[in-house]
C-alpha cells in the first residue's frame, strides 16, 4: 500500500509541472499584457497615459522577458513557495489567495459530503423500490438537477432572498465579519451562509450520483448471494446494508475523482453569481485583467486540488478493493 | 382474421414482425418503450424547428427596442371574447406612483389587442435569404406591442429574443459535438485500434485533459478572445473551446468499444482479406459503434449547451448584439433588475427544458443501443 501511494505521488510531479506549463500558456494566450490592459482602461476612463510610465511598469513587472524566461522565473518561485506578485492588487499573491482557496476547499468538501448524504439513501431507495412512484419522482428530479445550470439556481435563490426575505443571500459572511479575524462567532456566521451554495452545488452533484448508485445497486439486487441470504431468513434491511450496498459503494468511491473537480469547477461560476469570497470571482477578475501571476496561482492550485482529489479516490479505492492494488 | 387463418393453412407461417425486423427497426422499438425518451425526442425536434424557423416564429424583431416599454410585464392571453374564440391581450397603461415615481403597467380593460395566426408584422430575411413579413402568430394590428414573456430593460420582446436565442444556443450544441466527435473518433479509434505505446500516449493525454478543472480552463480560454471580434468568429471560437474539452469522454467510449471489437472474427476476416487499416477502421469497425456513438453524442450536446450558457452568462462568451440564452441570462445577473423583472429568468427555463429533453432522449438512445440492457 505504501509503495502504491509513493508511486502515485511520484507520478504526480511531472504531471503538476505539465499543468503549470499549460496554465502559463493559457494565461499568456490573450493578446497584450497587464500593462496594455491597464493603459486601455486608463484611456477609456479619459485619463492621459504616459508612455514612459508604461515602459517602466513593463520593466518592473518583468513583462519584457521572453515567454520561457518568464515561466522559469514563475515556476522557480512557486517551487520555493513564492507565487509572485499581483499587479492589480499590489500585494504578494500568497497573501491574497490563502483564505480564498481555503474557503473554496471548505465549500467543495462540504458540498461533497452533502452530495453523498443525499445521493446515497435516495439512490438506495430508488433502486429497492424500482418503478415505484418514489423512483419515478427521484428519477425526474435528478434529471432536473442535471438540467438546471447551478448559476440559475443561484439566481432564483437570490431572487427569493430579495423579494421574500428582503435581504441579499449572497456572500459567505455578514458585513461585520467580512474582514474580522477568525473567531468562533465568525465560524458560526460562515456556517449560516455556507449552506446555500452547498445545497446548490450538492443538488448538481447528487443528480448523477443517484443515477450511478441506482444502477449499481440494481445490478447487485438480483445476484444469487442476495437470494441466498434472503432464503436464510436475514431481515431485509440488514441484508441490504450488509451485502449489496457495500458492493455497490465501490464505484461510488471511484467517482470521487471526478466529483471533486466538478464541484470545484462548478463552484467557480456559482461563486461569481453569489459573490462568494472564494477563488471564483478573483480568478475571473485576474483573467480579465491579465494579472498573470494571480490567475496562474489560482489555476495551478485548482488543478493541484483536482489531482489530489483523484489521488485520494484512487487510494480509497485501493483500500476497498484488493484487485486494484495488484495491478 | 379468417384471412390469416387461411394463409396459415396454405403458405408457410408468417414470422412475427420482431423476428424479421432490421437492426434499425429493433433499435426503434426498444427506444419507443422508454416513454420519457420518446417525449424527449419530440420536444427536441420541436425546439430545433423553432431554432431553424426563428424569424417567422418569433412575433417581433428581437432587436426592436422601445424606451416607453421598459420591463413591461408578461401579458396573459384571454382566449374567449364574449363567448367566441378570439384570443386577445389587454393593452396596458403606464402609471407612476405619485410618491416613489416607480413605473407600473396597469392593464386597461377597454383596450383589447387581438391576436391572430400568420399575421403581418416586422420585416425579416429568413436565413438572411428570403424576405418576409408574416409571423406565425402576433397582434393583428402590427403596431400594437404584445409581450407574452415580458420585455427587457430596453423594451425588447423577451419571447422573440428567446426564440432567436435558441438558434445560437442549440446550434452550438450540434457544431460543438461534431467537432468533439471528429476528435473523439480520430483519437479514440487510433488508440483502440493500434493499442500498445500509441494507446498509452493517447490515454495519458486524455487523462491529462480530463483532470483539468473544466470551468477555470474555459474561463481562461474564453477570456483570451478579443472582445472586438465579429459575433460569428467569437461563436466559432467558443464552440471550439467547448469541444476541445468535450472530446475526451467520446474518445474513451470509442476506444473501449474498439478494444472490444478488435478481436471479433469479422475484423480478423477483413484483415486476412487484405483490407487496409483505414478501411478496417472506417468500413468494418465504425458502423457497429454507431448506436453507442449516437447515444454518447446526444448526451454530450446538453453539456455543451450548458457550457455556452455559463460562458455567455459571465460575459466572456457570445457578445451582446448576438443573442443566445446565456447572453440573455446575463441581463438577469443583477439582483435588483431581477427583483423588478423576474421574467428575465425565462431563458433559463428554456435552457432547462432543452437540456432535460436532450438528456431523456440520450438516455433512451443509450438504453436502446445496449443489447444487454433488458
Amino acid at each position: 500500500m505504501a509503495r502504491f501511494i509513493i508511486r502515485r505521488l511520484l507520478g504526480m510531479i511531472p504531471f503538476i509541472l505539465l499543468v503549470s506549463f499549460t496554465v502559463f500558456v493559457l494565461i499568456k494566450l490573450p493578446p497584450g499584457d497587464f500593462v496594455s490592459n491597464y493603459a486601455a482602461n486608463l484611456s477609456a476612463s479619459g485619463e492621459t497615459v504616459n508612455q514612459a510610465t508604461l515602459i517602466q511598469m513593463r520593466h518592473e513587472f518583468g513583462l519584457n522577458a521572453p515567454f520561457l524566461v518568464q515561466y522559469w522565473h514563475w515556476i522557480w518561485g512557486v517551487l520555493h513557495g513564492n507565487f509572485g506578485y499581483s499587479f492589480k492588487w499590489q500585494q504578494p499573491v500568497g497573501t491574497l489567495i490563502g483564505e480564498r482557496l481555503g474557503l473554496t476547499l471548505i465549500l467543495s468538501v462540504s458540498a461533497l459530503l452533502f452530495t453523498w448524504a443525499v445521493a446515497l439513501p435516495i439512490g438506495v431507495l430508488s433502486a429497492v423500490r424500482r418503478y415505484s412512484i418514489a423512483d419515478y419522482l427521484v428519477t425526474f428530479v435528478s434529471f432536473l438537477g442535471l438540467s438546471v445550470p447551478g448559476f440559475l439556481l443561484g439566481l432564483v435563490l437570490m431572487y427569493i432572498g430579495v423579494t421574500v426575505f428582503g435581504e441579499n443571500l449572497g456572500g459567505l459572511f455578514s458585513p461585520q465579519y467580512l474582514n474580522a479575524p477568525w473567531s468562533l462567532a465568525r465560524v458560526v456566521d460562515l456556517l449560516r451562509h455556507l449552506w446555500i451554495p452547498m445545497v446548490i452545488l450538492g443538488i448538481q452533484g447528487s443528480a448523477s450520483l443517484i443515477r450511478i448508485m441506482r444502477a449499481n445497486l440494481i445490478d447487485q439486487l438480483h445476484q444469487p448471494y442476495v437470494d441466498t441470504a434472503r432464503a436464510k431468513g436475514l431481515r431485509e434491511t440488514t441484508l441490504l446494508v450488509r451485502y449489496p450496498i457495500r458492493v455497490a459503494l465501490n464505484p461510488f468511491v471511484s467517482t470521487l475523482g471526478w466529483v471533486l473537480p466538478n464541484l470545484i469547477s462548478g463552484s467557480v461560476i456559482l461563486s461569481i453569481v453569489l459573490n462568494l469570497p472564494t477563488a471564483g470571482p478573483m480568478l475571473f477578475d485576474a483573467l480579465l485583467a491579465q494579472d498573470q501571476f494571480l490567475a496562474g496561482a489560482f489555476l495551478l492550485l485548482l488543478c493541484a486540488l483536482t489531482v489530489i482529489g483523484t489521488l485520494l479516490s484512487d487510494i480509497l479505492l485501493a483500500l476497498l478493493d484488493p484487485r486494484i492494488r495488484v495491478q | 382474421m379468417s384471412n390469416s387463418v387461411a394463409e396459415i393453412g396454405n403458405a408457410p407461417a408468417e414470422p412475427s414482425p420482431i423476428a424479421t425486423a432490421s437492426e434499425a427497426r429493433l433499435f426503434w422499438i426498444r427506444f419507443c418503450r422508454h416513454r420519457l425518451a420518446a417525449v424527449g425526442l419530440v420536444v427536441t425536434l420541436l425546439l430545433y424547428l423553432i431554432a431553424i424557423f426563428a424569424e417567422p416564429i418569433a412575433p417581433f424583431d428581437p432587436s426592436h427596442s422601445s424606451a416607453r416599454l421598459v420591463y413591461h410585464p408578461p401579458q396573459a392571453i384571454h382566449w374567449l371574447d364574449n363567448g367566441s374564440l378570439r384570443p386577445y391581450v389587454l393593452a396596458s397603461r403606464l402609471q407612476r406612483d405619485p410618491v416613489t415615481l416607480a413605473a407600473t403597467y396597469v392593464p386597461d380593460p377597454s383596450r383589447k389587442v387581438y391576436l391572430g395566426l400568420w399575421v403581418k408584422g416586422d420585416r425579416y430575411d429568413l436565413w438572411g435569404l428570403f424576405p418576409g413579413d408574416h409571423h406565425l402568430f402576433g397582434p393583428i394590428d402590427q403596431h400594437q406591442p404584445v409581450f407574452l414573456f415580458g420585455a427587457d430593460r430596453l423594451g425588447r420582446d423577451m419571447l422573440s429574443r428567446i426564440v432567436y436565442g435558441a438558434r445560437a444556443s442549440l446550434s452550438i450544441g450540434i457544431v460543438g459535438v461534431t467537432c468533439s466527435l471528429l476528435l473523439g473518433i480520430l483519437f479514440g479509434g487510433i488508440s483502440g485500434y493500434f493499442g500498445g505505446r500509441i494507446d498509452w500516449a493517447v490515454q495519458r493525454v486524455i487523462e491529462f485533459i480530463i483532470s483539468l478543472p473544466t470551468i477555470p480552463i474555459w474561463l481562461a480560454l474564453a477570456a483570451a478572445l478579443p472582445k472586438r471580434w465579429s459575433p460569428l468568429t467569437t461563436y466559432f471560437c467558443i464552440t471550439l473551446i467547448i469541444s476541445l474539452i468535450g472530446w475526451t469522454e467520446l474518445a474513451r467510449v470509442v476506444r473501449g468499444r474498439f478494444l472490444a471489437i478488435r478481436s471479433e472474427t469479422y475484423v480478423t476476416a477483413a484483415w486476412l482479406d487484405g483490407c487496409s487499416r483505414p478501411r478496417i477502421i472506417f468500413r468494418h469497425m465504425l458502423p457497429s459503434l454507431t448506436s453507442h456513438i449516437i447515444a454518447s453524442v446526444t448526451l454530450a450536446i446538453p453539456l455543451m449547451i450548458l457550457a455556452e450558457t455559463a460562458l455567455s452568462f459571465l460575459g466572456i462568451g457570445l457578445q451582446p448584439p448576438a443573442i443566445s440564452w446565456g447572453a440573455l441570462l446575463k441581463e438577469a445577473q443583477d439582483v435588483n433588475s431581477l427583483a423588478e423583472a423576474p421574467w428575465l429568468l425565462l431563458p433559463g427555463v428554456a435552457v432547462a427544458i432543452t437540456v432535460l429533453a436532450l438528456n431523456f432522449f440520450g438516455d433512451g438512445l443509450r438504453d436502446a443501443a445496449d443489447p444487454h440492457g433488458h
